[in-house]
Formats: C-alpha cells, structure tokens, sequence
C-alpha cells in the first residue's frame, strides 16, 4: 500500500533555517543541509525547502543551497519560494530538486503551471497555496498570496482544480489560520481539496502533535503532511510521529 | 564506465548524485557511440513515453540500446526507462516502445481515493521505495517484482539476462535505494 507521506518543511533565510511564524521571530534554526541530513535519516519521506528570502526580496534562489541538498540527501525534496519563471524552475531542477513549489507567481500567472508541467512533467510542479477562511468564497476559503498579506477574491478550491487542471501534479495547502500555531490542521479546507482534485495533496499548516497528522490523514483525506516547527524545537521527532501513525492503523514508512 | 543515457527524458541529476554517493563515477551522455562504449548502462527517464521514444529515434539511441543488451553488458533502467522497455504504452494515444521485452504499459485507472500520478513510498518484495507515475508496466514473464495501487498490480522490478529495470526511482529511496544500485553494480 502507498504510505503516507511526512515531510519536514525548512524556511530558508540568507542561507539559515528559519522559524517562520507568519514572518515574525526569526530565530536561527541551523544549517539547511545538516537539518536535511538529520531529517533524512531520521525518516522523512520527503523534504521541502521555502527560500523565504528569495520570496520577499525578489532575489534568485539559493542555487548553492539546492546543490549541496541534492549531493547530501538521497530522498526527494522540492524547493518553493522566489519562483518566477520556467528558467528558474530549470535551474533549481538541475542543481537537483525534485519538484519546485509556485504559490504567488502561479496565481499572477496560471500558464506557468501548464509551461512548467509541459517542459518537466507535471509530477515536478507543485502548487503551493495559502487560503483563510472567508465568507467572500463559495467554499468558505479565500486564496492569499505574498505571504497571507494580500486578499486575491479567488475561491480556494476553484483555484485548485484548476491548478489540476493546468497539469499541477500535487497541490500543498498551507492554511493561513493554522500556521504556526501548532494547534492542528485546517481539516475542512484540507479535505475540500483533497475531495476536489484527483492529484495527490499535502496538507500543510498548524501540526503540533502526531495526533494531529493521524487527524489529518484519517478525516481530511490527505496524502502527505507537512510538519515544521513541532519538528524542528526537537518536541518531537519523526520516529515518534511515524509510530503514532502506524499504531493508529495508517500506512506509514517505518524503515529507512 | 558507468553512462547515464542523457535523451532529454528528465534530471540526470539525483542519478549521478546517487552513484557518486556510493563511490561510483559516472559519465552523462546522449551520443549513441559513447553508450555503445560503455561497460555499463543506467537509463533513467522522466515524463511522456512519445515525446521519450521520438528523442531515442532521433538521436539513434534506440539502435545504441538494443546494440548493448544485445551484447549482454549490465543494463538499468529507471522509471520511464523501464516503461519504454516494453512493447506498447497508452499513454498520449498510444505509443509504440523499444520492443526489448514483452507487454504493455497502461495508465492507472480512476479510483476512488486513488491519486493519479501515484506519489510516495510503496512495498517491493517487503521493502519501500519511492514512486512518480501515473502509468505502470503488467506483470510478465520478467516481473520480479511487483506492486499494489489502485486495485491494479503492476510491475515494479524486472529482469531479463543482464537487463534489470526498477518503476520507481532507487535513487530517490534512501538508504534502500542505494543498496539496489550497489547490488547492481556488483553483477
């Protein structure tokens, strides 16, 4: 059976993991790669690297940081934040990313999901989005961008289907009232979208517990979860949270 | 020499990455005569079987392939690389393949709670290794290892003679991964 997936999420600041809690606290975590190295071998299925400073600055990406990622660790990883064209997606891609996350420049520009998708294949373009709850939307969640600051209008799961649609081959749903919080997945939205769309989704936002990512699997359909900071304070560690899932009857990776 | 088959298919990237991580250099190459030298041969591939196949034709890779199977030298192929291995895939409407072994390639069918492309860690032989794809090859005569998804079995490991060829990405499954390069590299 396919098991699922727990994916440890690094904000990377000027070469530095990051806490990132909605861009405020910006404690110094560690070095991106050692972080990598530990996670890998402590059983992460996946990574995911957020260039945060790449994001906010307009800077290209941290293409050292990717390398030496890529010559480190050997389970795939993806790399999101700053993206702003199929020339940066090549890039990070060579240096030896798996996947590449669009989030805002996806919803400025909903062809570089198809452009991307067409020239590397859909299962390297992954579609990072940000909704909040919202009476505005249809389904009760509204699309943000540029780091929850700015409202788009756009109901959250229209825009994932047609993220689907345009060739995204997974899509990340990193609620913006859970983040950081560590209080528990948004399960609402999560499940929406993982009922909406017929490509793998990742829920993303508010893990504190490993109660919360066997929450997330059993009741909102998720195929993968994404932990950060209940992870990276050392509360908890991958083993534990792949032994609160195995006992709780979910299909979970337990050697590596 | 070790020559990663470069058709434009794909990120040789985390190949070369894995076999350096198991001490063992490697050579990326897209020239038919560089293949043909070669004591050995990884083909990794990513992506659409037509657009893969019209590459291999048109950079005569097809004819390299065949040449060092024929000639028995040890032969791995990776993801796509096992796909076009086959006779027949119906992917983007029905694509003729390299022929080297028998049976077809079809898509996984829609079923509910089932994700297409299937992404993420799946059982081979007891044992979990990272998977990308949304088609998959039947089982056959060479299957040596095989698959659930989606209600379907598939074949996730094969091996005829001195051709071995993996659907999922060895490279990209830790520390079990590199132990099956490893292994290959000593037959």
């Amino acid at each position: 059976m396919l098991t699922k997936r727990v994916i440890p999420c690094l904000d990377v600041r000027k070469g530095r993991v990051t806490k990132g809690v909605k861009f405020k606290n910006n404690v110094d975590l560690g070095d991106p790669v050692e972080m990598a190295v530990g996670y890998s071998d402590g059983g992460a299925d996946e990574l995911v690297f957020y260039d945060i400073t790449a994001s906010a600055e307009h800077r290209p990406i941290d293409l050292g940081m990717v390398t030496s990622v890529a010559s480190a660790v050997r389970i795939p990883f993806a790399v999101g934040g700053g993206i702003s064209s199929v020339a940066d997606m090549e890039r990070v891609i060579l240096a030896g990313a798996e996947k590449i996350s669009v989030n805002s420049l996806a919803v400025r520009n909903p062809e570089i999901i198809r452009e991307g998708a067409a020239t590397f294949g859909r299962q390297c373009v992954v579609l990072g989005m940000d909704p909040v709850r919202s009476e505005k939307c249809p389904s009760g969640y509204e699309i943000t961008t540029r780091g929850f600051r700015e409202l788009t209008g756009m109901d959250a799961v229209e825009w994932a289907r047609r993220a689907a649609d345009l060739g995204a081959g997974e899509i990340v749903v990193n609620s913006v009232d859970a983040d950081g919080t560590r209080a528990g997945f948004e399960l609402e939205i999560t499940r929406l979208i993982a009922e909406a769309v017929d490509v793998p989704v990742v829920a993303s936002g508010g893990a504190g517990c490993p109660a919360h990512l066997v929450t997330v699997f059993r009741e909102a359909r998720a195929d993968a979860a994404i932990v950060a900071g209940m992870i990276h304070s050392g509360e908890f560690t991958l083993a534990e949270i792949k032994h609160e899932m195995a006992l709780a009857g979910l299909p979970t990776r337990l050697s590596w | 020499m070790i020559v990663l088959v470069d058709y434009k298919a794909g990120n040789l990237t985390s190949v070369k990455n894995a076999f350096t991580a198991i001490g063992a250099e490697t050579c990326i190459s897209g020239d038919p005569d560089v293949v043909r030298s070669a004591d050995r041969v990884v083909f990794p591939g990513v992506g659409a079987a037509a657009s893969a196949m019209a590459n291999l034709r048109s950079f005569g890779l097809d004819s390299a392939l065949a040449d060092v199977i024929r000639q028995g030298r040890p032969f791995l192929g990776i993801c796509l690389g096992m796909q076009v291995l086959f006779e027949h895939s119906e992917e983007d409407g029905g694509v003729d393949l390299l022929g080297f072994l028998p049976g077809r390639v079809r898509r996984f069918p829609d079923v509910p709670g089932f994700k297409v492309p299937e992404i993420g860690w799946n059982q081979v032989n007891g044992k979990e290794y990272y998977f990308v794809h949304s088609y998959y090859a039947e089982v056959g005569p060479y299957t040596v290892g095989t698959t659930d998804y989606a209600g379907v079995t598939f074949t996730s490991a094969v091996q005829k003679d001195n051709l071995t060829a993996y659907q999922f990405h060895p490279e990209k499954s830790g520390r079990m991964g590199l132990a099956l390069l490893a292994d290959w590299l000593k037959g």
